[in-house]
């Protein structure tokens, strides 16, 4: 775990679109709008290779749709963004991921009806097997499947899952799938993981290996991590760095310490009721926000 | 699948075994009472039928009636000549290209070869003056799309349910119409009125019945549509069950004169049915607008999370989105009803020009299905200007095709996010 | 009332011409709806396509079979792309919409004097089958065992029938078992997650569209020779969702449940029809409550009954597995 002082963003500044030594996924100018509301406006960000970069802000503020824009799964309205020197802004979502850029999702799509295993081997990128000539051939793909399978099995005893292998995937408990999905990307062998919310809903027993997972990705297999999370004292115990979004923009960025010690940060975004129920003003706030809404649609009509 | 009758081989009649080429020489007069263009048979024209090689079978003369006969001596290719030359002086072959006509018969077959003579009918009453019938025609057909889809678009916006029963709700409207009107002897009026109710309560207990314990035990949205399927055809043909196979007109407002308005001549019936669409599409506009179940309807459309937790009683707003389109369904399906006769299936085939026009509006919006209707409808009638009448659904499809490829979220949809 | 007579019928509608034709345009369905989740309303129109394929290039163009075979897939191949180029890429309601509306469209201009030269128009085509009976290498005369006695041409339909559903069968068994049709479940469970995982989603649903439509076309094939004639009301709507009653109730996503699905399908038919006319003919039914022309009626209502009430209760089929239905429930 990297010190206070030491690692390789120790001398970078600690402000929202500071330049990184040797960043991976590079964004310029992202914005993505809903009708009237501004989801994304990110001028500027960079996340460095081989670190685990976490994503924080409060409730609403952009960080799926970001992940959403920058993977492929839904259309920005401007800006362009880099991938390992590549351009991969308006790429199609399936190869982005063959890039080697690859999401988990916040609701956890587990692959209901198929085995634990074979959701697994679907991870696998370049299958032979997958083409529809190809499929009626096994000889072409037998011997690939069994490496895939292997690696599957290997993976899934990591992620201990070896003895769910046989089961639908559906009948795994909330934690469990999020493992699984965690597992099933890395079967695609990706540079950089992006993970929205591994934690969310898991069982606090099942916490502790899903972040020692996630730490191995980057001190064993030197992957790039870039996740979002609320829970700050997982934020502090296992990132590199802290990006802090807003209303779709990003208004802080630094090491845990220096975001820790942000106490505007702190104070204006991520208050004590960020997770809990909506109060009584808030839910003036969200209706106020439904009627602003219809208002706006009848404007245009 | 039953084995075709084979006796329907040919509309002209005839039960001659052998083959035959055969047919009916006319021009067409406009009838002196302004209604259907008359027939008057063209006779003493000669008709020469050769094979396919080009050797002669045979000729006939046609006679008083304009009819004339060629016998084959069996299946195959052969074409059929005019002389022209025998035609009488003012009357000439529509089409240069069809003065010799290839055709195929098969085993017993007698088959009809036409020689459209004179000018098109359609050119002959003035191509303006019947695109001016047709666009009343489309707008009120127009319009009573946009009533009937009203319903089906705040449904689907407020559960996620693209209905494919929403035309038997249509149909269901025009029938017990039918039955309060014809059977009961109710003015058409009241029988309207009754069946909106009726309608409305139908489609109501339909949700409280089967979509609302649905939706609770989280069944998916594929499933209800398949489900929705199911539901649509069991009514359809429970319909046909008991009204029958034909269709009928009700008892009121089915003969009118029409109405003379220099080159615009139009039934009140058809006044009445516009006045009328148009007074409830702009209550239903002022009710989304102004009223409060409205603006619920609207904020569930929007994002039914986000109301559930401000307080809005989603499955109250469902309930009565159920309740309102089905009495505008059943509104849809009695002025279908006067437009074009009372028929089990109607409301199934206004369902296809429905998903036209909720399509071309904009899946879920409002106000979207009621100008993507409105246009379909026009477009529909207006397209029979060129192509014949019983294929006019297929412009409409081919316009669903086509918004789809270019602005998917339709004309006034907003683009959707995914993932 | 002859309950002889009934159960024979209802022993051979399980092995007619129309279970080999609702088996085949169910297996395409499983292939779209069961493996990949395609929504597609409008496997009529494939059907017909199938169909009028056929019957088009042999008795207007004046082709050969083997052509008309080409013709019918062909057919089937444009007519998926056709309706799958601007819908896949949207939610699958689309999809529905437009086949739907597609195949009702198809019949229409199948049966119109527009297009009669062609198709025929309302009465259809027919004279297009010798060639398909003119290869019958069977022996002639009529044979068979117990309530399965058929001249030789309708042995030769049935066997090759049966041998098409039986390859089409073997196709889709060899593609689900193969990465190709993990990637296709995968779609029907998530598409999003097939996406996430570099999965090209809009090729493989494209992919499927046209194999089940293919499928699907061939049935239309079958019914053609099979009564030696095509007609366009024939090939309705409701084609269609008698072809997904079959397929839900034989088990979605199973090899073999399109298959026994159509067989079963037909049965139960056969059987209340049977049941139905007998009771009026006895005048155990009393004709003022239901005549015959009302039985054909019946079918379609119990259809559009079985339809939803399989959805809503056993949408895993009858002999779903018990663990899936869990999951169903979750």
């Amino acid at each position: 775990m990297p010190a206070e002082g030491s690692g390789p963003l120790a001398d970078v500044a600690p402000e929202p679109g500071v330049a990184k030594p040797d960043p991976i996924l590079v964004v310029d100018g992202v914005t993505r709008r809903f009708g009237g509301l501004s989801a994304v406006d990110v001028d500027h960000l960079e996340v460095q290779r081989g670190l685990i970069t976490a994503l924080i802000g409060p409730n609403g503020a952009g960080k799926t749709t970001f992940f959403n824009v920058v993977t492929g799964f839904d259309g920005a309205n401007s800006g362009r963004w880099t991938f390992d020197g590549r351009s991969v802004g308006g790429m199609a979502a399936h190869k982005v991921a063959r890039l080697g850029m690859v999401r988990t999702f916040q609701l956890t799509k587990a692959l209901a009806k198929l085995s634990v295993i074979e959701n697994m081997k679907l991870g696998a990128v370049g299958q032979r097997g997958e083409g529809f000539l190809s499929a009626l051939v096994p000889t072409l793909w037998r011997v690939q499947e069994r490496e895939i399978e292997a690696r599957a099995d290997s993976l899934l005893e990591r992620f201990s899952l070896g003895h769910m292998r046989g089961e639908y995937a559906g009948s795994l408990s909330g934690g469990q799938r999020k493992l699984l999905e965690m597992a099933r990307a890395l079967m695609a062998e990706p540079a950089l993981v992006m993970l929205d919310e591994p934690m969310a809903g898991v069982n606090p027993a099942l916490t502790q290996s899903l972040l020692e997972h996630v730490k191995a990705l980057r001190d064993e297999e030197h992957r790039t991590v870039v996740f979002v999370e609320h829970d700050m004292d997982v934020v502090y115990d296992i990132s590199d760095w802290v990006v802090v979004m807003a209303n779709g923009r990003i208004i802080a960025e630094g090491t845990p310490t220096a975001i820790g010690a942000n106490k505007d940060v702190i104070d204006a975004y991520l208050g004590t009721h960020h997770d809990a129920p909506l109060s009584e003003a808030e839910e003036e706030r969200v209706l106020a926000e439904i009627e602003a809404v219809i208002a706006k649609e009848s404007a245009s009509d | 699948m039953a084995a075709p009758a084979s006796a329907q081989d040919d509309d002209a009649g005839g039960d001659e075994p052998t083959e035959a080429a055969r047919g009916f020489l006319f021009i067409l007069v406009e009838a002196e009472d302004g209604g259907r263009d008359e027939k008057q048979p063209v006779a003493e024209v000669e008709i020469t039928v050769r094979s396919a090689d080009g050797e002669e079978i045979g000729s006939a003369t046609t006679d008083d009636e304009g009819r004339w006969e060629v016998p084959v001596p069996g299946p195959g290719r052969y074409e059929a000549e005019i002389d022209t030359d025998s035609l009488p002086e003012d009357v000439e072959l529509r089409d240069d290209d069809k003065q010799v006509q290839p055709f195929g018969l098969r085993p017993g077959q007698a088959r009809t070869v036409q020689f459209p003579l004179g000018d098109d009918p359609r050119n002959v009453r003035s191509t303006f003056d019947e695109a001016i019938s047709l666009a009343v025609a489309g707008v009120n057909f127009g319009l009573i799309i946009a009533v009937t889809a009203i319903g089906l678009s705040l449904i689907f916006g407020t559960t996620g349910l693209t209905n494919f029963s929403h035309g038997e709700l249509v149909a269901f409207g025009s029938l017990t119409a039918y039955f309060l009107n014809q059977t009961l002897g109710i003015h058409l009026v009241p029988a309207a009125l009754g069946a909106m109710v009726i309608g409305g309560a139908f489609a109501g207990s339909l949700d409280l019945g089967l979509w609302r314990p649905l939706r609770r035990r989280h069944t998916g949205l594929i499933a209800m549509m398949v489900i929705s399927i199911g539901v649509g055809l069991l009514l359809r043909y429970l319909y046909l069950y008991q009204f029958g196979g034909r269709t009928r007109p009700y008892g009121d407002y089915a003969i009118q004169d029409r109405l003379d308005f220099g080159r615009l001549t139009i039934t009140p019936r058809d006044i009445a049915s516009i006045l009328i669409s148009l007074g409830v599409l702009i209550a239903v506009g002022l009710m989304l607008q102004r009223t409060k179940i409205g603006k619920a309807m609207r904020a569930v459309s929007d994002n039914p999370d986000l109301a559930a937790s401000s307080g809005i009683d989603v499955e109250r707003v469902i309930l009565f989105v159920w309740v309102a389109g089905g009495a505008l369904a059943a509104l849809g399906g009695v002025l279908l009803g006067l437009a074009e006769q009372v028929s089990w299936q109607g409301g199934f085939r206004l369902l296809l020009l429905m998903f036209a026009g909720v399509t071309l509006g904009g899946l879920g919006t409002a106000y979207g299905a009621l100008v993507g209707s409105f246009i379909i409808g026009l477009f529909v009638q207006m397209s029979t200007l060129w192509i014949s009448p019983e294929i006019k659904t297929v412009p409409a499809l081919v316009v669903l095709i086509l918004i789809l490829l270019v602005r998917p979220q339709g004309i006034l949809g907003r683009a959707e996010r995914i993932g | 009332m002859d309950w002889g007579g009934i159960f024979e019928n209802t022993l051979r509608a399980a092995i007619a011409k129309d279970a080999i034709v609702f088996a085949l345009a169910a297996i395409g369905l499983n292939v779209h709806f069961g493996y990949t989740g395609l929504l597609n309303f409008g496997q009529a129109g494939f059907v017909a396509l199938g169909a009028y394929g056929t019957a088009i290039t042999v008795d207007y163009y004046g082709q050969s079979l083997w052509l008309g075979v080409l013709a019918t897939i062909a057919s089937a191949v444009v007519f998926a792309l056709l309706l799958g180029v601007p819908t896949l890429r949207l939610r699958t309601d689309y999809l529905a919409i437009v086949t739907i509306a597609a195949s009702e469209g198809l019949r229409l201009l199948l049966r119109s004097v527009t297009l009669g030269d062609f198709t025929g128009g309302s009465t259809g085509l027919s004279g297009f089958a010798g060639d398909f009976y003119s290869i019958n290498p069977l022996p002639g005369g009529r044979y068979g065992f117990g309530p399965f006695r058929y001249s030789s041409d309708t042995w030769w339909m049935l066997t090759v029938g049966w041998t098409l559903v039986l390859l089409a069968t073997l196709l889709v068994w060899a593609l689900m078992r193969s990465p190709w049709g993990r990637v296709l479940k995968s779609i029907r469970e998530d598409e999003n997650a097939a996406r996430s995982l570099g999965k090209n989603v809009y090729y493989y649903k494209m992919q499927s569209l046209v194999l089940g439509g293919v499928i699907g076309a061939l049935g239309g094939f079958v019914n053609a020779v099979a009564t030696r004639s095509v007609q366009p009301d024939n090939y309705g709507t409701a084609i269609t969702f008698f072809a997904y009653t079959a397929l839900i109730l034989g088990g979605t996503a199973r090899i073999w449940g399109p298959v026994v699905g159509a067989m079963l399908f037909w049965v139960v038919i056969s059987f209340t029809e049977g049941v139905l006319r007998e009771a009026i003919g006895n005048e155990v039914i009393p004709s003022s409550f239901m005549s015959t022309t009302q039985v054909g009626q019946v079918r379609f209502m119990l259809v559009g009954l079985g339809l939803a009430l399989l959805m809503i209760f056993r949408p895993q089929g009858i002999f779903g597995d018990r663990r899936e239905l869990a999951l169903d429930a979750r």
